[in-house]
């Protein structure tokens, strides 16, 4: 991907778009969109419409003669139970700590896979694997034959600094819950970041160097306004993905100890599973997409730099 | 402070360069330790599907070992059923993303619609929205509709879950189309379809394939909306992984085999398909 593909590709849009479209041209152009349009606001809508509707019934899955209506009853149990705000505090942590420790391992993964080395291909290899693996065989892999506190890999390998079988899930569960998370993120993040460390034009680089810029400034004032867009396209795709984790949390320590690892997915799950409770889950249910949508505003802003920087073809 | 930085307008002396070697061999080492220690759990997972369950339990863990595939043997009789729905849901889906996403991101570039712009953010928006928060309902309009532990139910979602990262990345693909070709197509009066299939098709489809691919990631590994949607007839390969923790007894050899026959497809895809998947990537990235 250079600087001219960018700009030329708008330039083409033009060119193409005829000036006056007539009222069929319109729906010519509108048709192919139609089938996948109407799919997603079926699929990803209506349950989301259900979940309104039932935030305001008296619903159990356990109790005969249906639901029955309950007004902001679950709204209130909702915003005063300890346990939901709790999930929620815990999904907002592990999240960010987890996307923003992950992108900073990934910026320097990928300035170390930008430069020439023996076997570099082979190191790239291995760097993205992570992000392959099942997530819930990596959590299972990592609960197990990794941390287990008698016979893990993790405590054999610390032994020389001191550690003499650490139970992991349980003294340190939501920092290694957060490990395994960064652990499967990373490589995304590196691929991403790399992906515009390559793109960048190395003649400027060359000029820097001409100039006598320092390998450090050259970075700060060069590199890292270029790879911008793409750090906080990481980001995002990074924060989609991550707030609705629920294997880590499941296989590896089960929300616990106690609820020091229950993020939202789980709490929902065990709303719906356990407690039976599809009225009280689909109100939590309404409070989170409702922060969610606070949240994506200021993310499709971002988006929206995007789309400019590609029209002003930088 | 180098000598080269200090007078620069002479020709480079040697003991630089040397050390700029000996710079370039120690990121090289840098690199490489940072890559094994990201495989390490992948290569002891491996690794102790091979141990008999006597030896994967150990302490100090055991590196030398009879290897056996007792435990592959294990996995292979037992995951028949979970192999097939994973399969069945993970080709039927990515099948169906990308003919409603082919069409899609063709409106929304090559002839785009009035409004692409809010097409292609309704499509972004929609996987912001945590589908975890609907679950409760979901799981009560798939019973409605008869759907509650049907393989088409995945299929419908994953289809859902993945079509709006691929509509944005096939999106990014088609518009690297040279324009040229487009008008010379239209010159030979060749409709919208001819257009998709003669001239568009066979340029994007390497782009189709790493998206493809991103799909396939996606679907396979997905764990939240099997577990709570199906038990038996629609269960998935991650769910056979939770299903081989036993209550009680030595398991470990044989969770990391069945850990193991779970990850290797898309690991082996993923390698093979790096660079597509670089590209498909950062693509979606920025345009």
């Amino acid at each position: 991907m250079t600087v001219a593909e960018t700009g030329a590709a708008p330039a083409r849009q033009a060119s193409i778009r005829p000036r006056t479209a007539t009222q069929r041209e319109r729906w010519l152009r509108r048709l192919p969109l139609l089938p996948a349009l109407i799919y997603v606001v079926v699929v990803t809508q209506i349950p989301f419409v259900v979940t309104l509707w039932y935030s305001f019934e008296n619903y159990f899955w356990d109790q005969p003669g249906g639901a029955t209506f309950a007004g902001f009853r679950n709204y209130t149990t909702a915003f005063t139970n300890a346990a939901f705000r709790g999930s929620l505090v815990r999904s907002v942590v592990m999240t960010a700590s987890s996307v923003i420790i992950a992108m900073v391992l990934g910026v320097i993964f990928a300035i170390l896979l930008d430069r020439k080395f023996f076997g570099r291909g082979v190191v790239r290899t291995l760097i993205i694997t992570p992000f392959l693996i099942m997530p819930a065989a990596a959590a299972l892999v990592w609960a197990g034959p990794m941390l287990d506190p008698t016979f893990g890999l993790v405590n054999y390998l610390l032994q020389p600094f001191g550690v003499h079988h650490v139970a992991w899930l349980s003294s340190d569960a939501l920092i290694s819950v957060i490990a395994v998370m960064v652990w499967q993120w990373t490589p995304f993040m590196t691929l991403i970041v790399l992906a515009g460390l390559q793109s960048q034009p190395p003649d400027t680089l060359e000029a820097a160097k001409v100039d006598g810029a320092g390998a450090l400034a050259t970075f700060r004032e060069l590199t890292l306004p270029h790879l911008r867009p793409y750090i906080e396209l990481g980001i995002l795709l990074g924060s989609i993905y991550l707030v609705n984790s629920f294997d880590a949390v499941r296989l590896m320590t089960n929300g616990g100890p106690g609820t020091s690892t229950t993020n939202l997915p789980f709490y929902l799950y065990q709303q719906v599973n356990y407690a039976f409770d599809v009225g009280g889950a689909a109100a939590a249910g309404v409070i989170t997409v409702i922060l969610t949508i606070i949240v994506a505003t200021f993310a499709l802003r971002l988006f929206a730099r995007v789309f400019q920087f590609e029209e002003a073809g930088v | 402070m180098t000598a080269a930085s200090v007078r620069p307008s002479q020709p480079r002396p040697r003991q630089p360069r040397r050390r700029e070697a000996y710079g370039r061999a120690g990121w090289g080492v840098v690199a490489w330790v940072v890559g094994i220690a990201f495989f390490l759990p992948v290569f002891w997972m491996v690794l102790t599907a091979f141990k008999p369950e006597s030896a994967a339990e150990t302490w100090p863990p055991r590196f030398v070992f009879t290897p056996t595939l007792a435990e592959f043997r294990l996995v292979f009789s037992g995951m028949g059923p979970y192999l097939t729905h994973s399969v069945i849901a993970t080709v039927g889906s990515t099948i169906l993303v990308l003919l409603l996403g082919v069409p899609a991101a063709y409106a929304l570039s090559v002839h785009p619609v009035k409004r692409w712009r809010d097409g292609l953010f309704f499509f972004i928006s929609t996987k912001m929205l945590p589908i975890v928060a609907a679950i409760g309902p979901l799981y009560v309009i798939a019973q409605h509709a008869h759907l509650l532990d049907s393989i088409w139910l995945l299929i419908i979602l994953y289809t859902a879950m993945n079509l709006p990262l691929a509509v944005w990345m096939i999106r990014s693909f088609m518009l690297e189309v040279p324009g040229e070709l487009l008008e010379a197509a239209q010159l030979d009066g060749a409709g919208r379809v001819r257009e998709i299939t003669e001239v568009i098709l066979p340029i994007v489809s390497p782009g189709l394939i790493s998206t493809a691919l991103i799909c396939v990631i996606f679907a396979w590994n997905e764990l939240f909306l099997a577990i709570n949607l199906t038990t038996t007839n629609a269960a998935t390969m991650p769910m056979y992984l939770i299903s081989s923790v036993p209550q009680e007894g030595l398991y470990i050899a044989h969770l990391s085999a069945a850990a193991t026959v779970a990850s290797v497809p898309v690991i082996i895809v993923g390698w093979i398909a790096q660079r597509s998947l670089v590209r498909g990537l950062a693509m979606g990235a920025i345009k």
